[in-house]
């Protein structure tokens, strides 16, 4: 259970203070040439005001978009492995939506399901996030169908509701309560207010579980092929997902050493799944789009008993021609088993 | 304290080097590390991540019997840029593997069975491990029949094994090859492998089937095991999706919700029909 | 709007096209790029100033061949581009119905020729915003350019929207997914990204029809698109040519005439 707070506007400053004394780096949505987009803050001056939602997701943190996993030195007849430490900055997530924060539960299924791996793991351990419930949303947004919400605290170690005169801060988790003793004296007791009626109204768009109930149905169904007409295949959507963890392996070396890089990657694109031999398991672009809707829908729920989605909508925004994911859904649940 | 890293590969002394065919070779690899040779383990059907270093990394099975310690053995078609690198390795290089990695050929559930080995082209590798951990494990079995074609004479991979295999009294051993790549002297069988099989006439009764091989020989050969009586559950073969981390979570080896990285590469008939094709 | 609607309808009501390529509504004030494959479905195209994206993208896809003939409502950059297409012969005369839409007027042409005709009758020129933007990072320093874009690209994720929204960029097998040899890193660091916009620019020198559909596409705001039309107006300003203007193809960087600038060799 959470304990609530409040939290004044004037105490951000303070509290930043404290993480930054505290040896944290902040990062936060800053406003950049019209774009809003995470970036190492100091003050909260400089946090975005008015901001919707950043265009990436805030997956960088832990998930970067190139990481090097080992390297080597060769010389004839013998390779020098060396293993990579990941760089690990203690860093305080601010402002992220409800959404994203939920998001890094979804990495952090695919990443230690089974094999573990450390590089994510380091940076999860040393990340703490206050969340920014939305007192906005767009016509992408649709959280409220996977079970999240504009003011849904799992995710956050902190979770801050916009109120009168400052937040309301609900302190989740033992990494929330951590910041907290940083500067207790800012977390003045506060009472439950009525999140509901301040935060965005996100209209509930489809039965989602029904709709994972039907999908391994439909497989089959022309509803891929047709909505995938218009898609380019490119990996916008993939790379902006705060859940989308697809990822390619590279070498890049010279004749004395090299490095092994981890790149995001994207199941839209024709080489993800292409075999040398020039066969390729997912042909056409419907195939590669009904992956992207099964893995979220499907395969995770069956894998993992979570989603593969948090329904921030950040794919619909990046989507050079708006494929939009919650309409694509309605109408797959609509689709006749 | 830091965790392990899942993508760090042993190092491997390449200790022989065999052509098996034009652009196929097998490598027998001893690990660089003592302590790792004494401890690596896996079961057959396994694979692992072999890196060429400086290329990267492709996936192959590993090719040698797990009843053979210290050391495993892969064998591979150079097609692309990894397999080229490897293919000009010598003896003394060092390479990368990372695995095991995958499920097992289930020889405990085959005891007592009839094992009917089908392989075509280069798909012997994945089955050549089986077929020596079966035979090293004899009396588990009943008979033990391998049927093995190839486009043409000098395609057949394994040549030494298939040699040994045919002059083993407690096997049956048949080899083929398609019309027109027989040589003059050519004491096989002449034809594709699903009428080879057909010809042979397998009692299925008690009978498991292991197909391995180019997908269009797999759907031929099916049909023929299915009218032969054999039930899908008693069916198995491998898939060889694109795989980049062998550990469940580069997200592309996915056959609908199987990933053949963690769930395969071994399958019964009977569980890639309830699987899309996506292979 | 009326016009090209009520044509579209009628050619697949009678069979001869199999769906038509136009504008929809999307998410928000949005317009999609839209199939509209039966006669009832045409009512669902709009067609107005928020009608962006360059459609000729579409007609060089199998999965869109497959459908069959298509109709592509197409405005004056998507012209440009198919024209660009048919020179470089990845598409045939009649193998589309270009409904042709400038403005009020619609013209139905099905021709490199009679889109070559119809398109010299207009002046290509690029928008003020990014004259100006080109005006700007020509007053640049080569220092100042190189620190601009090194700053800008640093953003780029190698999502490949900028490469796979453009018309002109059809190869089966594009230089970036080539491994053998690898000529560009497949990492969006540092060098993975200025060697692919590098490539990308030069593959589209005397190529790019100027529709900015790339920088458009670009979902973190990089204007890609000002690398290509800077190549572009350099092969106009030296050859005197366009791309997107011609039914025969004269690609300047291909071709060697004797009275060729040679101002580029110093
Ligand atoms: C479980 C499994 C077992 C295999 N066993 C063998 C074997 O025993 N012998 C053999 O010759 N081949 C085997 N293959 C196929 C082999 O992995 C590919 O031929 C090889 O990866 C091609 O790599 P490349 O770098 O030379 O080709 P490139 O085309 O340059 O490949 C680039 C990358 O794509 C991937 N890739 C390309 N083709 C395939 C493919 N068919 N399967 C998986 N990944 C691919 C690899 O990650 C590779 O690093 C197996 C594949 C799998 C999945
Ligand atoms: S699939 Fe789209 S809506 Fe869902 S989490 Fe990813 S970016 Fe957000
Ligand atoms: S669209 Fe933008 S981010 Fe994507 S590859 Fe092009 S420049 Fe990079
Ligand atoms: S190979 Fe990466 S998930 Fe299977």
């Amino acid at each position: 259970m959470a304990n609530t707070y409040n939290l004044s506007h004037e105490s951000l400053n303070s509290l930043f203070g404290a993480l930054r004394k505290d040896g944290r780096r902040i990062m936060a949505p800053v406003e950049a040439g019209g774009r809003t987009e995470l970036a190492e803050v100091e003050t909260p001056a400089q946090v975005a005001s008015d901001y919707l939602q950043t265009i990436l997701s805030a997956k960088e943190v832990a998930f970067p978009k190139v990481e090097r996993l080992l390297s080597y030195t060769i010389a004839p007849g013998q390779v020098d492995l060396k293993d990579t430490e990941p760089k690990a900055v203690p860093t305080v997530l601010f402002g992220v939506r409800p959404c994203e924060a939920k998001a890094f539960g979804a990495l952090d299924a695919v990443f230690n399901w089974d094999y573990r791996d450390k590089f994510f793991n380091a940076r999860i351990e040393q990340l703490a996030v206050i969340g920014l419930s939305c007192t906005k949303a767009d016509e992408a947004c649709f959280c409220t169908s996977v079970g999240g919400g504009p003011a849904d605290a799992t995710g956050s170690d902190i979770l801050l509701t916009p109120k009168e005169g400052g937040y309301l801060a609900e302190v989740c988790t033992e990494k929330g309560a951590a910041i907290l003793n940083l500067a207790p004296d800012l977390f003045k007791p506060g009472n439950g207010v009525d999140k509901a009626a301040i935060t965005a109204k996100v209209e509930q768009a489809f039965d989602q579980p029904a709709l994972t109930t039907k999908l391994p149905g439909i497989f089959e169904s022309e509803v891929w092929t047709d909505q995938a007409l218009r898609c380019i295949g490119c990996g916008a959507c993939a790379f902006v997902c705060p859940t989308c963890v697809c990822f390619d392996i590279q070498e890049e070396a010279d004749p004395k050493k090299g490095e092994r890089l981890r790149c995001w990657d994207s199941c839209g694109f024709h080489l993800f799944t292409l075999h040398a031999s020039g066969h390729n398991p997912r042909e056409v672009q419907g195939a590669r789009w009904r992956q992207r809707v099964y893995h979220k829908f499907s395969y995770y729920p069956e894998r993992y008993d979570m989603l593969g989605c948090v329904g921030c909508g950040k794919c619909t925004r990046a989507c050079p021609v708006d494929m939009n994911l919650k309409e694509h859904l309605i109408e797959a649940a609509g689709v006749k088993a | 304290m830091s965790e392990k890293n899942i993508y760090l590969p042993y190092l491997m002394r390449i200790a022989e080097i065999t052509e098996e065919s034009p652009a196929v070779k097998t490598f027998r690899l001893e690990f660089v590390d003592e302590i790792a040779a004494q401890s690596f383990d896996f079961k057959t059907g396994q694979f692992g991540l072999y890196s060429a270093f400086g290329e990267g990394e492709s996936t192959f099975c590993i090719a040698s019997s797990p009843t053979r310690k210290g050391y495993i053995e892969c064998t591979f078609r150079e097609v692309g840029r990894v397999t080229a690198a490897l293919a000009d390795k010598e003896v003394g290089d060092i390479v990368g593997f990372r695995g095991p990695y995958g499920n097992v050929f289930p020889l405990e559930d085959w005891k007592g069975k009839n094992l009917v080995f089908i392989a075509g082209g280069i798909a012997l590798p994945p089955l050549r491990s089986v077929i020596w951990n079966c035979l090293d494990l004899r009396d588990w079995f009943q008979d033990i029949t391998v049927v093995y074609g190839a486009r043409s004479v000098k395609d057949l991979v394994y040549k030494r094994e298939l040699k040994e295999w045919s002059e083993r009294p407690d096997m049956k051993l048949v080899t083929t090859v398609d019309p027109g790549g027989e040589t003059p002297d050519w004491q096989g069988k002449i034809g594709f492998i699903p009428p080879v099989v057909e010809q042979l006439g397998l009692a299925a009764e008690n009978t498991v089937a292991i197909v391995c091989g180019p997908p269009i020989m797999i759907k031929l050969t099916l049909p023929v095991l299915e009218k032969l009586g054999f039930p899908p559950e008693r069916i198995f073969t491998t898939l060889e999706n694109r795989m980049k981390c062998g550990v469940g979570k580069c997200g592309r080896c996915n056959t609908g919700s199987s990933y053949v990285c963690k769930d395969g590469p071994v399958y019964t008939l009977a569980e890639l029909n309830e699987l899309p094709a996506e292979y | 709007m009326e016009a090209v609607n009520q044509r579209a309808k009628e050619l697949l009501e009678k069979g001869e096209i199999k769906a038509v390529l136009g504008y929809a509504k999307g998410t928000g004030h949005v317009r999609r790029p839209h199939f509209a494959r039966k006669a009832g479905q045409v009512d669902q195209l709009v067609l107005d100033a928020a009608c962006l994206q360059n459609l000729a993208v579409y007609v060089t896809k199998h999965e869109v061949k497959k459908l069959g003939k298509v109709a592509v409502i197409a405005l004056p950059a998507t012209q440009r581009a198919i024209l660009q297409l048919m020179a470089e012969r990845q598409l045939r005369d009649g193998e589309l119905v270009i409904l042709a839409v400038d403005g009020e007027a619609v013209k139905e042409l099905d021709s490199a020729a009679a889109l070559e005709e119809h398109l010299a009758l207009k002046a290509q020129g690029l928008d003020a915003k990014d004259k100006a933007l080109l005006a700007e990072l020509d007053a640049m320093s080569r220092e100042q350019r190189w620190v601009y874009w090194q700053n800008e690209l640093s953003r780029c994720m190698k999502c490949y929207a900028c490469r796979n929204s453009c018309p002109m960029c059809y190869c089966g097998t594009c230089t970036m997914d080539c491994n053998r040899p690898q000529w560009v890193p497949v990492a969006s660091h540092g060098i993975g990204n200025l060697e692919y916009h590098a490539v990308r620019t030069m593959h589209l020198a005397g190529r790019c029809v100027e529709c900015g559909e790339c920088g458009r596409a670009c979902p973190v705001g990089i204007p890609v698109h000002l690398l290509t039309f800077a190549a572009e107006e350099s092969i106009h300003e030296q050859f005197g040519q366009r791309a997107g203007a011609k039914a025969k193809l004269d690609y300047a960087l291909s071709t060697f005439k004797t009275d060729d600038k040679e101002s580029f060799i110093r």
